[in-house]
């Protein structure tokens, strides 16, 4: 669980965006798993080898946990892409479908 | 002064745009080479110096002046005039097997941009590739909740984000207490600090303490590390760890951390825990150096592979250098310098700058360097993890990607595996996305221990491009010379 | 693994630790024979770690109708093959036989590809197997996802594939569970044949067996001039690509693109005559990329997580070499490219003849004697 320092809550702009549908907000320039994290999201997808929950591990685009289906295209690295205006954030369920 | 009108796109690329990169960069720029720095992040900074351009957090005592000579870095870069394509990964370097026609020596890079692949040709390749956080396998390190201490500070750096609920962090080394120091700074709550170090260590490091002595971050880093001390729990003598579910949230009810178990002195403890922060050392970045082929060697004062470099940073390929903690774990400071020296032994390559000129620019970076690694030796071997933390029990899970467990791969070994190649052909270790990033060095490792025989012996992957994913349709467009079709559709 | 040898007596010593090398050391072993199988390190050329994985029968054996008639043999064996290999091991190396296809891109390549099969199967001594020349929406029914490029292809219903790295490690778990001492690290220099048997100077020390089988793929070329015998084989390089894994969508496989069974698509394949460079090629990667979407136009957006290129090991005409040396009996070489699909033959027929004593006379097609006298007029 994480939490935005007072400071920053109230300083910076905010961008709205969907989380599995229902509507979310983070700051402009967070990446789309500080997003989730920032929403308490921690689980971003359930791996395709055993179902176990996965989050956020790295943060630096190495360890390929943070995996999501962003605007419709799986297996996007969640800490390699900036969360943007309307965009829709899909946690995921094992392996990608080869039509997302 | 340019490379342009020849086939050339530039004269070098630069990988990665941390305090080596940055500093390559400028200075390659500023002597007239054209030079293109290119990076996976849409700002400059690397991980050390993280959103330095943009980081919300504006109240600079809390990330640190440290952090803030990052900001330094930037001007001299954009007065060089090198050429910065942010949001670039870059997925394979090579040498062509044979020099073109006029006996040049042109470095292909494979690179993604937008969503496009695209192969850039330069004269030479600076790889300034980083480090990551060394792989920390325990049980449950893969629940949700369970993260890397840099990937909380990379949180910290980019968002804002700090732990709430039940925090614990875990594990040894500088950037642990330079981590929870800033925590102290934002306000931020820290149930517990379990220190991993191992008590011997410190005999081991004694010896040392000499040149650490004379080390730069001495008086920082111990003011840094007795105000922790003083403000928070400290727990000593950690001997084991595992982080523990609850199903909680989420889909399904799947297992996310509740808490994490420790043994201190022989004795089992539990702690709640909503975020478990993981840290005990850095080690190079090698996966592009390794699929370009450099050379690499088993460091055993840091216990990890690296790149096999001279003194300039040039590897066992021509054409190809790296600079900073890709090549062996050194720090921010060191890197810069090395990023310097690089640069300049890279024009003296591409004749812009003759040796006298090398040698002599090189010398007050060089000197500074050697202030930097002041001390080092002391730190590794102080924060070497133990062994119970590299080489996992049976049940633990070392390949996160293909959820392969520390006993398959002793299994492995049983059958003849020696090494991590089979053991990857047999058990998929190391063959999902990561590419052996978060398993590679424990899997040499265990294997090592299993056999008996130092890693050195054992070796590691083989990698091959691409480094990073690139989607099937980028690939596709990718130029094609008519041998390359006639390999594919003629026989 | 790193001991000394003990320099003990085996009775067949298998060079060669690959598809080739264990599935006739699991079957030497299961017919009673005491053996060892001499391997290479971690780093060696292994085509076994990089092959495409079918089991495969359309198309193979034009020119050498008993090399058909033998694949078949082995894509019928298949079956009974991964079931014994589970019950000894209890791993499942995901053999299927859904029928495979080859998908085309011309009326011209179909038509061509028409008339191949055609001449195949009226090869003398060919034993028939069914096979369909489909034209574009026959296909379509079966392969869902083609694109517009494609205009047609074949399909046949012996065609099927399996995870062959689990193969790999099955076999290896077999032949320990069948007491077959392997040795890596264990790369043969010299061998000489003396009082009957074979003695092998290796970087891990004397070996000594009764007989010898010599499956060191590329390395055979060095080693079966040492026991008068012959394997001219050269490496030909082919590069491979795969995707991450992907839910179930292509249920066939064909012979450019298949879907393992841990969901991830492997996209083959290239025909290099570069010797014994395993450089990948981004250009060469490129065109199999190209062609694999015209096939399946939905594979341009799934991500490209590993490549790699192998080295087929390649016979002048590349059929298989399986022969018993005249002037040193009891050494025997078994060479192919076809290691996975051959793999139930080499287990279950190769090895139990060797293991009684000689390969034959339905063997005598296969000899690299057929390289060296000259063509008949």
């Amino acid at each position: 669980m994480f939490r935005r320092l007072p400071e920053i809550e109230t300083a910076s702009s905010t961008v709205a965006f969907t989380i599995d549908g229902r509507p979310a907000s983070a700051r402009a320039g967070d990446s789309v798993a500080a997003a989730l994290l920032a929403n308490g999201v921690t689980v971003c997808r359930n791996t395709p080898v055993s179902g176990a929950a996965r989050g956020p591990y790295c943060m630096m685009g190495v360890c390929f946990d943070c995996l999501v289906t962003i605007d419709g295209t799986g297996n996007r690295q969640g800490c390699q892409v900036r969360v943007a205006p309307g965009m829709a954030v899909e946690t995921q369920n094992g392996k990608r479908e080869v039509e997302r | 002064m340019s490379a342009q009108g020849s086939k050339f796109d530039f004269d070098i690329a630069v990988v990665g745009s941390g305090p080596a990169g940055l500093a390559a960069a400028a200075l390659a720029a500023s002597k007239g080479a054209s030079v293109v720095l290119l990076d996976e992040q849409a700002e400059p900074g690397g991980q050390i110096y993280r959103a330095v351009t943009e980081t919300p957090v504006r109240d600079r005592k809390v990330l640190g002046p440290d952090y803030w000579h990052g900001a330094e870095l930037l001007g001299p870069l954009r007065d060089s005039g090198a050429t910065h394509w942010p949001g670039t990964t870059v997925w394979s370097v090579a040498r062509p097997r044979e020099d073109a026609a006029d006996g040049s020596r042109p470095i292909q890079i494979g690179l993604s941009r937008n969503g496009a692949a695209s192969m850039l040709t330069v004269r030479h390749v600076i790889l300034a590739t980083g480090a990551l956080e060394r792989p920390f396998p325990i049980p449950g390190w893969t629940l949700p909740g369970v993260l890397g201490a840099g990937a909380a500070q990379v949180l910290l750096k980019t968002s804002g984000l700090v732990p709430s609920g039940a925090t614990v962090m875990a594990g040894s080394g500088p950037l642990l207490w330079l981590l929870a120091w800033q925590y102290l700074q934002a306000g931020a709550r820290i149930d517990a600090i379990l220190d991993t170090t191992p008590r011997e260590n410190w005999r081991a490091a004694l010896p040392l303490l000499p040149g650490f002595l004379r080390s730069p971050y001495l008086g920082k880093g111990m003011k840094l590390m007795l105000d922790v001390r003083r403000k928070l729990t400290v727990i000593g003598n950690v001997t084991s760890l595992r982080a523990e579910s609850g199903l909680a949230g989420g889909k399904g009810g799947e297992g996310v951390l509740k808490s994490v178990v420790y043994t201190r002195n022989g004795t089992e403890h539990r702690l709640p825990a909503d975020t478990l922060l993981l840290h005990h050392g850095v080690i190079p970045n090698l996966n592009l150096a390794n699929a370009t082929g450099c050379a690499q060697r088993w460091d055993e004062q840091q216990r990890c592979w690296r790149p096999t470099t001279d003194e300039w940073g040039a590897t066992s390929v021509e054409g190809v250098s790296l600079a900073g903690d890709g090549a062996g774990i050194g720090g921010a400071r060191a890197a810069e310098e090395a990023g310097r020296l690089t640069a300049l032994d890279a024009l003296y390559r591409l004749g812009r700058i003759g040796r006298e000129q090398r040698d002599q620019s090189a010398a007050p970076f060089r000197a500074a360097l050697d202030r930097a690694l002041t001390g080092r030796a002391f730190l590794d071997t102080l924060y070497t993890p133990a062994e119970a933390f590299r080489v996992p029990a049976d049940d633990t899970i070392v390949c996160r990607c293909e959820e392969v467990t520390a006993g398959a791969v002793r299994e492995a070994v049983r059958l003849g595996c020696s090494g991590p190649n089979q053991a990857k052909s047999f058990l998929r270790c190391g063959m999902g996305p990561c590419q052996g990033r978060l398993c590679g060095p424990t899997v040499t490792e265990v294997i090592a221990a299993e056999r008996n025989v130092s890693p050195a012996e054992v070796g590691y992957y083989r990698l091959r491009p691409p480094v990073k994913p690139i989607t099937l349709a980028e690939l596709a467009a990718l130029p094609k010379t008519d041998a390359d079709i006639d390999a594919v559709f003629k026989h | 693994m790193t001991q000394p040898s003990r320099g003990g007596e085996y009775d067949v010593a298998v060079i060669g630790g690959g598809l080739v090398g264990s599935a006739l050391a699991w079957g030497l072993a299961r017919s009673g024979q005491k053996v060892a199988m001499l391997d290479e390190g971690d780093i060696a050329v292994r085509p076994s770690r990089g092959n495409f994985a079918l089991v495969w029968v359309q198309g193979k054996g034009l020119g050498m109708a008993e090399y058909a008639g033998w694949t078949k043999q082995s894509s019928d064996d298949w079956s009974g093959f991964a079931d014994l290999l589970r019950e000894q091991t209890g791993l499942d190396v995901a053999y299927r036989r859904p029928g495979g296809f080859m998908p085309m891109l011309s009326e011209e390549d179909l038509q061509a590809r028409a008339n191949t099969m055609m001449r195949l199967h009226n090869q003398p001594d060919m034993i028939p197997y069914p096979y369909e020349v489909m034209d574009r929406e026959t296909l379509r029914k079966e392969l869902p996802f083609i694109g517009p490029d494609v205009v047609g292809g074949t399909y046949c219903p012996l065609d099927g594939h399996c995870n062959s790295l689990r193969l790999l490690r099955t076999l290896h778990k077999g032949i320990g569970l069948l007491g077959v001492d392997y040795r890596p690290n264990h790369r043969v220099e010299s061998i000489e044949h003396r009082d009957g048997g074979f003695r092998m100077a290796t970087a891990g020390g004397e070996v000594r067996a009764g007989k010898i089988v010599l499956a060191a793929g590329h390395d055979s070329a060095r080693l079966a001039p040492m026991v008068g015998l012959s394997a001219p084989v050269r490496p030909q390089r082919g590069h491979v690509i795969v995707t991450e894994k992907t839910a179930p969508f292509l249920h066939h496989p064909t012979v450019y693109v298949r879907q393992t069974d841990e969901g991830g698509v492997m996209i083959g394949d290239s025909f290099e005559e570069v010797g014994f460079d395993t450089t990948l090629q981004p250009g060469v990667s490129s065109a199999i990329a190209q062609r694999a979407i015209r096939f399946f136009p939905l594979l341009g957006k799934l991500n490209v997580v590993r490549s790699w290129a192998a080295l087929r090991v390649l016979t002048p005409d590349g059929f298989p070499i399986y022969e018993e040396s005249t002037t040193a009996p009891g050494a025997f070489v078994a060479t192919c490219h076809s290691g996975v699909t051959l793999a139930a033959n080499h287990a279950l027929t190769l090895a139990p003849l060797i293991a009684a004593g000689g390969l034959g006379d339905r063997f005598k097609p296969f000899s690299a004697r057929r390289f060296h006298v000259p063509q008949a007029a």
